[in-house]
């Protein structure tokens, strides 16, 4: 009896998770495997390979492997993510520190500050930074008014632009996590290394960063993935250039696939940007468990 | 070891969801295709049994104010089956680049292709590769206007492919250096300025730089925004220039001393600061040198085509009324001055019928409509471009209009865009190269370099030649 009422409890639970199991098949899975198959296609947007694409193998890859933008937009991607992933944790850890410790000001200044960066689209965001940054933009003006000439942000130093953009948008999320990671640090271990004579310093390296080293990593792994995968803030910045000068794997997967047509070349640089996904997340996963 | 597979696990679905996010890209351009021709397609007939005629264009933000959309609208009134059609505008406002995508993406569907779409030359014989486009021979072999000898025989040609006539030519265009005269008579220059050789060019641009410090002495399309543009109007301008021309005999030319001629004049006009990369990042900002820069005189040159003076007229985005006094109009120099002396690169825009239209006898009696003599007339001055009919061309009203004539005169010399399906390739990849330069990034050495091994990689190093 018991055994039946088991099996029934099964079946209803597989019925009532079947819609989700549909819908991530059929929206999620398949276009995956769709997009690993094409990666070894020749398949077009227009021309003669758009009504007859063939499988070509590895040639998609081999290509990659020739093609000396692919290195830079690796090399672009890594510099992007490092940069952002420094700055969103560092600037997150210390907002969130600084929180805590309780200027009521500055919770009321810089709390609201970055989540705004967070809340509005990216699309907004893009824009806001690229009338920022601009020529004749704010930045230009307020340094012009201690008398510091113009400088061509978004042409001479893209990269740091759109890293800075991007730091923007995203430390908000750093500094929710931290806040509420901070928040489990117990008072009483923080009190008793004060009492010890360990400094401020000395305090939040040795004993609140290891506490919430557990959140470090999990918030390290979420925000690769997500700057990873960021295509529309440096589309609108700066369109991957000048020259290939901010050109991540995203953006020339773009290009690649829609704006010189190759469907299957881009499909096959979106399998290198899962590629590079999955050796970071299990590298971070394994640091995590050391 | 459970909790080792675990985590691997984890880290694996949530690489596997960031490819999700990697190709989601896809699906925003489809969805935004499709949008803009969601009515299109299979629902053709309307409420009141008339048939829906959907058309694509490429509008540049100026909606009604857009010369096709007033030429269409105005044929239509006339038109004498208006009871049995409506007219579906479902045009889109995107940059060159992403307008070819999204057509290439809506032609693919019924349910989004549309009845009527403009397409450039350069981008038909792709599309036809692909199966995109109907086979209009049937239809221009009734037709008098096309059998009769009122279109040109040289534009007519720019629409077959493999001996198929597949599109209807409504703009012939020709290319050259549009100069502020004003500015020139601040600066010493004459008047009547005709550059011999690219040389002097460039000594324009330092007499000009020396004596108006406050203009910028040249304007020419450099990003990879301006998508075609910037292969077209620069680097072909002056690649055909030198007497080499994109793809030759077969090949592609991927690497001679020829490009490295034209992009070292970039590199010339943009590192002496007789152009600047502030001005190409941006379609804005092409935009504005047309609109404002250089009728105020803070542009003194520009490489663009006839087709700006569209924009002076009454009905223009800009209309600017003594345009015809302070504008000279010179043809485009060969390198050295050889023979023929000038160039000037041609191309034009083209009305075809999709292979997925569902309309396509009611689209073509309404594109015959609106290539008719009147309403024709009226499409080449709203849009200010050269007619693609002899007839036309002869008409008063036609050649009363400013520079007109000049730019008839300069198709003496045109060259065309290779008629193969590969171009849409590789010109993305000439426009790189031009950006890379033009903005510095790279030598013209390195960015010919780099177009070697893309072009190379993307049609195959057998169909590529360095000379």
């Amino acid at each position: 009896m018991k055994q039946k009422n088991h099996m029934l409890t099964e079946i209803r639970r597989t019925i009532l998770l079947l819609p989700a199991i549909i819908l991530l098949v059929a929206f999620f899975i398949i276009p995956i495997l769709m997009t690993f198959g094409y990666s070894f296609s020749n398949l077009a947007l227009s021309g003669s390979n758009a009504r007859n694409f063939q499988f070509t193998g590895v040639e998609n890859y081999l290509k990659m492997w020739k093609d000396r933008t692919v290195f830079i937009s690796i090399k672009n991607t890594l510099i992007f993510l490092v940069g952002s992933l420094l700055g969103q944790q560092i600037l997150g850890f210390v907002i969130a520190l600084m929180m805590k410790s309780g200027n009521s000001t500055f919770r009321r200044i810089v709390g609201p500050f970055f989540l705004a960066g967070w809340v509005i689209p990216e699309v907004v965001v893009a824009i806001c930074c690229s009338t920022f940054f601009a020529n004749e933009g704010t930045l230009n003006h307020v340094l012009g008014f201690i008398g510091i000439p113009m400088i061509k942000w978004l042409q001479t130093m893209p990269m740091l632009t759109v890293v800075l953009a991007n730091i923007w948008h995203g430390t908000a999320f750093s500094m929710l996590n931290f806040q509420s990671a901070l928040d489990g640090v117990s008072s009483e271990i923080e009190e008793a290394a004060k009492v010890d004579g360990a400094t401020y310093l000395e305090r939040i390296v040795k004993i609140v960063i290891p506490c919430i080293r557990g959140t470090i990593a999990t918030n390290t792994m979420l925000n690769t993935l997500s700057t990873l995968g960021v295509f529309g803030l440096i589309y609108m910045m700066t369109g991957g250039g000048p020259g290939s000068k901010t050109t991540t794997i995203p953006i020339y997967m773009y290009k690649q696939a829609f704006v010189s047509q190759q469907l299957g070349y881009g499909t096959a640089i979106a399998m290198l940007l899962l590629v590079i996904g999955i050796i970071l997340s299990v590298l971070y996963t394994r640091i995590d468990r050391d | 070891m459970i909790k080792k597979a675990l985590s691997i696990a984890m880290a694996l679905t949530m690489a596997a969801s960031l490819a999700g996010c990697g190709s989601s890209s896809t699906t925003a351009t489809d969805g935004a295709a499709s949008k803009s021709a969601e009515s299109a397609g299979t629902a053709s007939s309307t409420a009141d049994g008339k048939t829906k005629l959907t058309m694509t264009w490429r509008d540049e933000g100026n909606g009604e104010q857009n010369p096709l959309y007033q030429w269409f609208t105005q044929a239509y009134e006339t038109y004498p089956d208006k009871d049995k059609i409506e007219l579906d505008f479902q045009y889109i406002t995107a940059s060159e680049g992403d307008y070819f995508a999204k057509v290439a993406l809506a032609l693919q569907s019924e349910d989004t292709a549309p009845d009527i779409v403009c397409e450039d030359t350069f981008y038909l014989p792709s599309d036809v590769a692909a199966g995109n486009l109907t086979n209009l021979d049937d239809y221009v072999n009734s037709w008098e206007d096309w059998t009769g000898g009122k279109f040109y025989e040289n534009v007519k040609s720019g629409v077959t492919a493999d001996g198929s006539v597949y599109a209807v030519p409504y703009t012939a265009d020709s290319r050259g250096i549009w100069f502020n005269k004003e500015v020139f008579a601040k600066a010493g220059l004459p008047e009547d300025w005709a550059p011999k050789t690219w040389q002097d060019i460039l000594d324009a641009c330092k007499t000009i730089k020396e004596k108006c410090p406050d203009v910028i002495p040249f304007w020419c399309n450099a990003g990879t925004i301006s998508g075609e543009a910037t292969s077209m109007q620069t680097y072909e301008e002056l690649l055909y220039g030198t007497g080499e021309e994109v793809y030759e005999d077969g090949k592609w030319v991927t690497s001679s001393d020829n490009i490295l001629k034209s992009l070292n004049f970039i590199n010339d006009l943009f590192s002496n600061e007789y152009a600047t990369a502030d001005l190409i990042y941006d379609a804005e900002s092409s935009d504005n040198v047309v609109n404002n820069y250089l009728p105020e005189g803070k542009v003194a040159m520009m490489l663009n085509g006839y087709w700006i003076t569209g924009n002076y007229k009454e009905t223009g985005s800009a209309p600017w009324a003594d345009y015809a006094e302070k504008l000279g109009y010179a043809e485009m120099p060969t390198s050295e001055g050889q023979a023929p002396g000038n160039i000037t690169m041609s191309g034009g825009w083209t009305l075809a019928i999709p292979s997925l239209s569902d309309e396509k006898d009611a689209a073509w009696d309404f594109i015959k409509w609106c290539m008719n003599y009147d309403n024709y007339l009226n499409a080449v001055q709203l849009q200010g471009v050269l007619s693609t009919r002899s007839d036309v061309a002869a008409d008063e009203v036609y050649s009363a209009q400013p520079f007109v004539q000049q730019a008839t005169d300069f198709l003496e010399y045109a060259y065309y865009r290779p008629q193969n399906d590969q171009y849409t390739k590789v010109t993305t990849y000439i426009q790189t190269m031009v950006e890379n330069v033009a903005s510095g990034s790279l030598t013209p050495e390195d960015a010919m370099a780099q177009y070697k091994s893309d072009v190379e990689n993307a049609v195959g190093a057998e169909n590529c030649v360095d000379k």
